[in-house]
């Protein structure tokens, strides 16, 4: 039954999708239109090659569904290298502008590659490993299969669907020009029914749990699902020029749509990319360590301070602006404020290690995941004082600011990323260990010697360009001309772009390493069958 | 007076007052006597289950 009603769906959105082919006002809608009808249209067939077939007794009851993590893992390296390598070409854009091609004009020039780098990091990368490492997580800590079946699957799928429909979009221009919340009304209807589906499969595994208590990392992973929704909705809000076309109008105008945009911002980095990745701190670095969280006590108050703090933190991002006084005040209070959790939760991750510190020394996976909390401290101590109004005079609109997201992204994000994936391919595919693990040891020193790199340059350019912006001279004019300042900038790019290039260079030797821990490692079980549902 | 104004006072007395109240009190939950117990349990849970679920309401394995 439930197989007719996909197939009256499904035929509906591959006619529907095929009118908009039709009807497209713009080339980007047109392409997604396309991708659309064809991803619809295969669905169908495959439904209607399944449909009233017999269905195999299953015993999935039984085990975890690993399938959908394995499927996320794979997903979240691939999406890193993209990530990387379109981030370290549009560095080297900056510094060598012949590489914006003139046959790419309109297409493959910074402007349109950008947004393609901090989507494919933040959402694609960041996205599926939070997707699936809360479902890993979520399992164990409930001793609960993941809920709704299939459903998991859809979240998966869904999901790389609407990074492949924002990727194509910002290369042909489908944009609504607001940071990190680019995609145009049509993409982010189907992310929000995604995320819906996503909601419900957590909270399904946390309601069925078995355990009496919910582990503190679900806390985290849940405030990040909750949080993501209400920002994404309320951010998004536009009413479609055309349903056949991809613009669309901002309901918000003027300083109250700028304040929308930053409060969604803010706490895109606040709970996409903190609370989400502590939830995966607070699960794989007491697993690596083989220790309980130093207390968890910190962990509870770690939590409500942290959602109570961040959800005020936005702006900042608009000091000097139109935006009242009191409204940038209390922003940068609450940054400042929030530094104390930040640093507990720090202290708290950090601390798990007391008495096992000596791994640190044996086991480059474990060094990797506190590195990265060792960045959660930095970058979580440089942005309160960087949201602090004098601080914000002199780098805000400087490459300063770069700096500070790229060790808090690369650093943390990224470090705990790399760790956890370190940690999971051998359980996922029941290897006895990794494959190599002096190739950890290259991806750490790789990866921690380009963030340094990186940051320190931006350091040194953002500053260096704050103070040349505001130098007058004795009669009160301006010294430079910005062009002065671009071209002052130059050998740090070059550096930046070094650093880049080596934490690509990390991801790959890591993407070769799980490759091989897959397929050359010793294998713990002779299959994976036994926790492998129908795929 | 208007929606603003109104939303505006609540937001800055009672609905201020109500948050801060909830987290001091989540501190002192968190704290009180016995909890520390609890707590040890719950921050083993990741150590338990790790193969498959578990098949009955207490089963700790």
């Amino acid at each position: 039954m439930m197989n007719y009603i996909k197939l009256i769906a499904l035929g509906l959105v591959t006619l529907f999708a095929m009118m908009a082919v039709n009807f497209a006002r713009d080339l980007a809608y047109q392409v997604h239109a396309i991708i659309v009808m064809l991803v619809a249209g295969g669905m169908f067939l495959w439904t209607v090659r399944k449909t009233d077939e017999p269905v195999p007794a299953s015993d999935a009851a039984l085990h975890y569904n690993d399938g959908v993590v394995r499927a996320g893992v794979i997903a979240t390296a691939f999406w890193g290298v993209v990530g990387f390598l379109v981030g370290t070409f549009i560095a080297f854009q900056l510094a060598f502008p012949q590489l914006n091609f003139e046959f790419l004009q309109g297409f493959g020039n910074f402007g349109r590659l950008r947004p393609l780098h901090t989507s494919a990091v933040i959402f694609a990368f960041g996205g599926n490993a939070l997707i699936a490492t809360s479902f890993y997580v979520v399992q164990r800590t409930s001793a609960a299969r993941l809920w709704g079946g299939n459903l998991g699957w859809f979240v998966f799928w869904g999901y790389q669907l609407f990074i492949v429909l924002a990727a194509t979009g910002y290369l042909l221009g489908s944009t609504q020009s607001k940071e990190y919340a680019e995609p145009e009304w049509h993409v982010d209807l189907w992310l929000t029914i995604v995320w819906v589906a996503y909601l419900a499969v957590f909270l399904g595994t946390i309601i069925k749990r078995k355990e009496p208590h919910i582990y503190v990392a679900n806390w985290f992973y849940l405030s990040f699902i909750v949080t993501v929704a209400m920002l994404h909705v309320v951010n998004n809000l536009s009413i479609p020029v055309s349903i056949w076309g991809s613009r669309s109008v901002q309901v918000f105008a003027g300083v109250q749509d700028a304040m929308t945009q930053w409060w969604y911002g803010h706490n895109a980095v606040g709970f996409f990319l903190t609370a989400g990745f502590l939830g995966m701190m607070y699960y794989f670095v007491p697993k690596q360590a083989e220790r309980p969280v130093y207390s968890y006590k910190l962990s509870i108050i770690h939590f409500w301070a942290l959602i109570f703090l961040y959800i005020w933190a936005g702006p900042h991002h608009l000091h000097y602006t139109a935006l009242p006084d009191w409204a940038s005040t209390l922003g940068m209070v609450f940054s400042v404020v929030l530094w104390m959790p930040s640093w507990g939760g720090m202290i708290n991750g950090l601390m798990t290690l007391s008495g096992a510190w000596d791994k640190l020394r044996t086991d480059p996976v474990l060094r990797m995941l506190v590195i990265s909390v060792g960045f959660y401290g930095m970058s979580t101590f440089e942005g309160p004082m960087m949201s602090i109004r004098a601080v914000n005079s002199l780098s805000h609109y400087t490459d300063w600011t770069i700096g500070h997201v790229h060790s808090g992204a690369l650093g943390w994000n990224g470090m705990i990323t790399f760790g956890a994936l370190y940690f999971l391919v051998p359980v996922l595919w029941k290897r006895e260990r990794l494959y190599s693990l002096s190739l950890v040891s290259w991806h750490f020193w790789l990866a921690t010697i380009g963030i340094v790199l990186y940051a320190a340059s931006m350091w040194v350019t953002g500053i260096m360009e704050g103070l040349m912006w505001r130098e007058v001279d004795a009669n009160g004019f301006l010294v430079n001309s910005f062009a002065d300042t671009v071209s002052a900038k130059f050998p740090m790019y070059v550096v930046r772009g070094l650093g880049g290039v080596m934490f690509l260079v990390g991801a790959l030797i890591m993407c070769y390493n799980l490759w091989m821990t897959v397929k050359a490692a010793p294998a713990k079980e002779k299959s994976l069958a036994t926790a492998v549902p129908a795929e | 007076m208007e929606t603003y104004s109104l939303l505006r006072e609540f937001a800055d007395s009672w609905m201020l007052l109500f948050l801060f109240t909830f987290f001091v009190g989540i501190v002192f939950w968190v704290m009180r006597p016995g909890s520390s117990k609890e707590h040890r349990d719950t921050a083993n849970i990741p150590f338990r289950h790790e193969d498959k679920p578990a098949q009955t309401e207490e089963a700790r394995t």
